[in-house]
């Protein structure tokens, strides 16, 4: 059998992915035995032309990590989708949209305000912003315009598979990079990852899940065995995609939600939220002076919370910016 | 915003909300046609899902109307879980600059013809000042 022809690349993303693959650590050797790398920008110095002179669908495998945020990471998703047979969203940020994509609750204007104006650090007298296309002496720059809004990989192109998590958990990898190796594909559109929530996979004990204070991480000591929700400590667990065995809870963080929505789940957020007000102030509804407002009020911030890999991904998607 | 008709998705449980809005109709009391009525067992059975599509898909307005609290409800607490949900919902549509006057809650007995009538008016004053859906067409372009 020939060997088979990865790719991995970058958009928007913070590089976490890419140290994920390196992760993999000797298993890598597996990796090159059956498979040529003939596209990885952070390790490799290959350049776009090359790819574009590829001939279609040479990459048998494209791993696409980070979320489109301007026209650069656009036009690559574009451009890997033609010369990949298959194409994988690899990581949160090209699954749903991750950090990068809370940036979705502004829009290029307020970025740029912020990025090249407000930031303290930053001198700018001369307000300048990046502008595309730049004339200079020796020709025309064009940069990569920025775009109001993230998107995730799969509103940008057609997507085979997804590897979720923040980054993706060294098991699932190697799962994946098996089953792709051996050719035992499960159907398209799969999410490589197991059909259960991170509870599942949790080692914690749960009991009754009632509340009535919620308390921030810095707030709380942790014990070390209970179930962190019923500790008052906001868990996404019930509503996140298990396969990372729950590392953040073995070591007394509660889960952030960075393995997506569990499977049949449209949004990742109004699960949790829901979840979240079926055990917040059970045992207060019937006492007099119950405020249901007020027992709401220790979420601080429900798009951060629920929202913070998912917001691109979610049923609304974006903020709507006042005209 | 001249000529300008809200449309809204009612949820309305089961027990007591739909009954009323069933007591208005037969007791012929006149209330705008703009809502789109949608019978669920419990105002606790309303996903936040629900609403969030309903508003993705061009609702104006999303009425979610049950049993008064605290003891109305056939499912014991389906409707506090609902009003906490509706609570937490609404703060999450203001921070995703969706008014979150959009969205009401409403305890709306099955007695109640001339409330749920009254609700129903209210909305679409209210929702005809607040003009249309931000969302629109749901579409998100690059630019």
């Amino acid at each position: 059998m020939s060997k088979l022809n990865f790719a991995f690349y970058w958009a928007a993303s913070c590089g976490g992915c890419e140290i994920a693959i390196l992760d993999i650590n000797e298993k890598i050797l597996d990796v090159v035995a059956k498979a040529d790398i003939v596209f990885w920008p952070v390790a490799m110095d290959v350049k776009y032309k090359d790819v574009e002179a590829m001939p279609d669908k040479k990459i048998d495998v494209c791993f696409f990590n980070g979320s489109i945020r301007n026209s650069e990471n656009e036009q690559m998703a574009k451009l890997l989708r033609r010369k990949s047979k298959v194409l994988v969203a690899f990581g949160s940020c090209a699954h749903e949209g991750c950090i990068p994509g809370l940036a979705n609750l502004h829009d290029r204007k307020e970025i740029f305000e912020r990025v090249y104006h407000e930031t303290p650090s930053t001198k700018n007298p001369n307000r300048d912003e990046p502008i595309t296309p730049f004339e200079v002496r020796e020709g025309t720059i064009h940069k990569p315009i920025f775009f109001n809004t993230v998107k995730t990989l799969d509103q940008t192109v057609d997507v085979d598979y997804y590897l979720p998590g923040c980054p993706p958990p060294v098991d699932l990898i190697v799962k994946a990079l098996e089953l792709i190796t051996k050719g035992e594909v499960p159907p398209k559109g799969s999410v490589l990852a197991p059909e259960k929530s991170v509870c599942d996979e949790c080692p914690r004990t749960k009991d009754q899940k009632k509340i009535s204070k919620i308390f921030r991480v810095y707030e709380k000591e942790p014990e070390p065995e209970t179930c962190l929700l019923e500790q008052g400590i906001l868990c996404m667990g019930p509503a996140t995609r298990a396969g990372c065995s729950a590392q953040c809870l073995q070591v007394d963080y509660p889960c952030t939600g960075c393995g997506g929505p569990c499977p049949n789940e449209p949004d990742q957020g109004a699960a949790m939220l829901s979840a979240l007000a079926s055990i917040l102030g059970v045992d207060e509804e019937m006492e007099e002076g119950y405020d249901p407002e007020e027992m709401m009020s220790q979420i601080k911030d429900p798009v951060g919370t629920f929202y913070k890999y998912s917001l691109p991904h979610s049923i609304i998607k974006r903020k709507v910016m006042k005209k | 915003m001249a000529g300008f008709e809200p449309t809204i998705v009612g949820f309305l449980c089961n027990w007591c909300a739909y009954a009323g809005a069933d007591l208005a109709g037969t007791s012929r009391i006149q209330y705008p046609p703009n809502i789109r009525i949608i019978r669920v067992m419990c105002s606790g059975r309303v996903d936040p899902i629900f609403i969030l599509e309903a508003l993705r898909n061009g609702a104006d307005g999303v009425l979610v109307a049950g049993c008064h609290l605290p003891s109305d409800c056939h499912y014991l607490s389906g409707n506090f879980k609902a009003q906490k949900r509706i609570i937490l919902l609404k703060k999450v549509l203001s921070q995703l600059g969706i008014e979150p006057e959009r969205l009401r809650l409403e305890w709306i007995s099955a007695s109640e013809g001339d409330k749920f009538a009254a609700v129903v008016k209210d909305m679409v004053v209210k929702l005809r000042k607040l003009g249309p859906n931000p969302l629109g067409n749901g579409e998100i372009s690059n630019e």
